[in-house]
C-alpha cells in the first residue's frame, strides 16, 4: 500500500529495504531476534537475580512482621486477660478472707462475752446466796434475841407486880407457851 | 512531505543505527534494538530504584513495584498453582517487558517493539518451547495426555486429539498475533486520526474547525491505547500462565 512513499523516506535504504510492510520484512528478523534474545535474556537475569528477590524479600519481611506483630498482640491480650482473671481471683479470695476474719472475730467475741457474763452471773448468784444465808442467820439471831428480851421483860414485869418468888424456868415456859 | 507525515506505516520502519553483518546475517543494532534496551533499562531501573529503600512502609514507587510483583504472582498462582511459581521470574519478565514496551511505544516518535510480529512470535515461541520442554522433562510421555482429554468416547478420540493438537500448535500464533495486531492496529489508528488533524488544518479555516473531531478522537484513542497496552500485556501473561499450567499438570 504505502511502499512507494517509503522509498523516498530518510534512512532506511542501507539494509536493502525492499518496500514491504515493515513488520513482515524478513530482512530485519535476524537482527530483531538476536537483540531480543540479548535484551530479554539480560532482563530475565536482572529480574531473577536482582529485582524479584529484593521485592519478594520486602513483601516477605513485611508479611512476617505483620504476622509477628499480630502474634505479639494476641499474646499480650491473653496476658492481660490472665492478669485480669488473676486480679478477680485474688479479689474474691481477699473478700472471702475478710469475711472469715470477721466471722471468726465475731465468734471469739461472742464466746468471751458469754464466758464473762457467765462468770459474772456465777459471782452474783454466789453473792446472793451468801447474802441470803447472812440474812437468815441475822433473822434467826434476832428471833433468838426476841425470846431473851421477852423473858427478861416478863421477868421484870412479874417481879415488879408480884415480887420475887417466881422462878426463871416458869417464866421461860410461860413465854414459850404464849408464842 | 505531507504524504510522508500522514503515512501510518512509517512508524514501524526499522532503521539501522549500528550496522553489523555476521556471515550473511544482518544483525545490525537498529531502532528496534535500541528500544528493547530502553525497555530493559527503564523496567529494571524502575523496579530496582523503587525497591532500593526496602521500606517497611513503602513509598509510592515501591507500592507500584510491589503491586506489579503481587499482581503477576497472584495471576501465576491462580492459573498454575504453587508449582507454577518456579516460572515466576520468566512470567514476570514477560509481563514487564511487554507492558513497558507497549507503554513507551505510546510516546510520540518512540518505536514500539511489540508492534513487530517477529518479536511477539519469538516471545510466544519461548513460552511454548518452555511448556513443551518442561512438560516432557517432567512428565515424559505422559505430557502427550494433554492431547487426549479424559472422558471422551473412544470413537471420538482421534478427532478430538487432532483438534487438541491443532489448538496447541495455534497457541504460539494466537499468542503472538494478538499482541502484535493490537499494537499495530492501535498505532495505525492513532496515526491516521492524527494525520487527519494535520491534513484538515492545512486545508484552511473550515478544515481547522473540522479537525477538532479527529483530534478529540485521537485523544480518546490514546486513552484507549493505554488500556490496550496494559490489557495485552496482561492477556499475554495470563495465557502464558495457563500454558505453563498445562506443562505442570498435563492430565487435566
Amino acid at each position: 500500500m504505502a511502499e512507494n512513499v517509503h522509498t523516498t523516506a530518510e534512512v532506511q535504504h542501507q539494509g536493502g529495504h525492499s518496500g514491504v510492510f515493515p513488520p513482515f520484512d524478513s530482512s530485519t528478523f535476524a537482527s530483531q531476534i538476536l537483540w531480543l534474545a540479548i535484551t530479554f535474556g539480560l532482563f530475565y537475569v536482572l529480574m531473577a537475580k536482582v529485582a524479584l528477590p529484593r521485592i519478594g524479600g520486602i513483601l516477605e519481611t513485611r508479611h512476617e512482621k505483620i504476622g509477628r506483630d499480630l502474634e505479639e498482640a494476641n499474646r499480650l491480650k491473653a496476658e492481660s486477660e490472665a492478669a485480669g482473671a488473676a486480679y478477680a481471683a485474688s479479689l474474691a479470695e481477699a473478700r472471702k478472707k475478710a469475711q472469715d476474719i470477721a466471722s471468726q472475730t465475731r465468734a471469739t467475741l461472742a464466746a468471751s462475752v458469754d464466758a464473762k457474763r457467765h462468770e459474772a452471773e456465777t459471782a452474783l448468784s454466789a453473792k446472793i446466796a451468801d447474802a441470803e444465808t447472812r440474812i437468815s442467820e441475822i433473822k434467826a439471831k434476832a428471833l433468838g434475841e426476841v425470846d431473851g428480851i421477852a423473858v427478861e421483860t416478863t421477868e421484870a414485869l412479874v417481879s415488879s407486880l408480884i415480887g420475887d418468888g417466881v422462878g426463871r424456868d416458869e417464866i421461860v415456859a410461860a413465854v414459850q407457851s404464849a408464842k | 512531505m505531507a504524504a510522508d507525515k500522514v503515512d501510518p506505516i512509517h512508524q514501524f520502519q526499522i532503521t539501522k543505527i549500528l550496522p553489523i553483518q555476521v556471515g550473511h546475517w544482518d544483525v545490525s543494532f537498529t531502532n528496534s534494538s535500541l528500544f528493547m534496551a530502553v525497555v530493559v533499562i527503564l523496567a529494571t531501573g524502575f523496579l530496582v530504584m523503587a525497591s532500593s529503600s526496602r521500606a517497611m512502609v513503602p513509598s509510592r514507587w515501591q507500592v507500584v513495584a510491589e503491586m506489579a510483583y503481587s499482581f503477576v504472582a497472584d495471576t501465576l498462582r491462580d492459573a498454575a498453582g504453587k508449582a507454577g511459581m518456579q516460572f515466576f521470574p520468566l512470567v514476570f519478565s514477560l509481563f514487564m517487558f511487554v507492558l513497558v514496551a507497549n507503554l513507551i511505544g505510546l510516546v510520540p516518535y518512540f518505536f514500539t517493539v511489540t508492534s513487530h510480529i517477529i518479536v511477539t512470535f519469538s516471545l510466544a515461541i519461548l513460552v511454548i518451547g518452555i511448556v513443551i520442554g518442561f512438560g516432557i522433562w517432567k512428565h515424559g510421555f505422559h505430557f502427550f495426555n494433554l492431547f487426549v482429554p479424559k472422558g471422551v468416547p473412544a470413537a471420538l478420540i482421534p478427532l478430538v486429539t487432532l483438534i487438541e493438537i491443532i489448538s496447541f500448535l495455534s497457541r504460539p500464533i494466537s499468542l503472538s498475533v494478538r499482541l502484535f495486531a493490537n499494537m499495530l492496529a492501535g498505532h495505525i489508528t492513532l496515526k491516521v486520526f492524527a494525520g487527519f488533524v494535520v491534513t484538515l488544518s492545512a486545508a484552511g479555516a473550515v478544515g481547522t474547525v473540522g479537525s477538532i473531531l479527529p483530534l478529540a478522537m485521537a485523544v480518546a484513542l490514546t486513552a484507549l491505547e493505554f488500556l490496550v497496552a496494559f490489557l495485552q500485556a496482561y492477556v499475554f501473561t495470563v495465557l502464558t500462565c495457563m500454558y505453563l499450567n498445562d506443562a505442570i499438570h498435563p492430565g487435566h
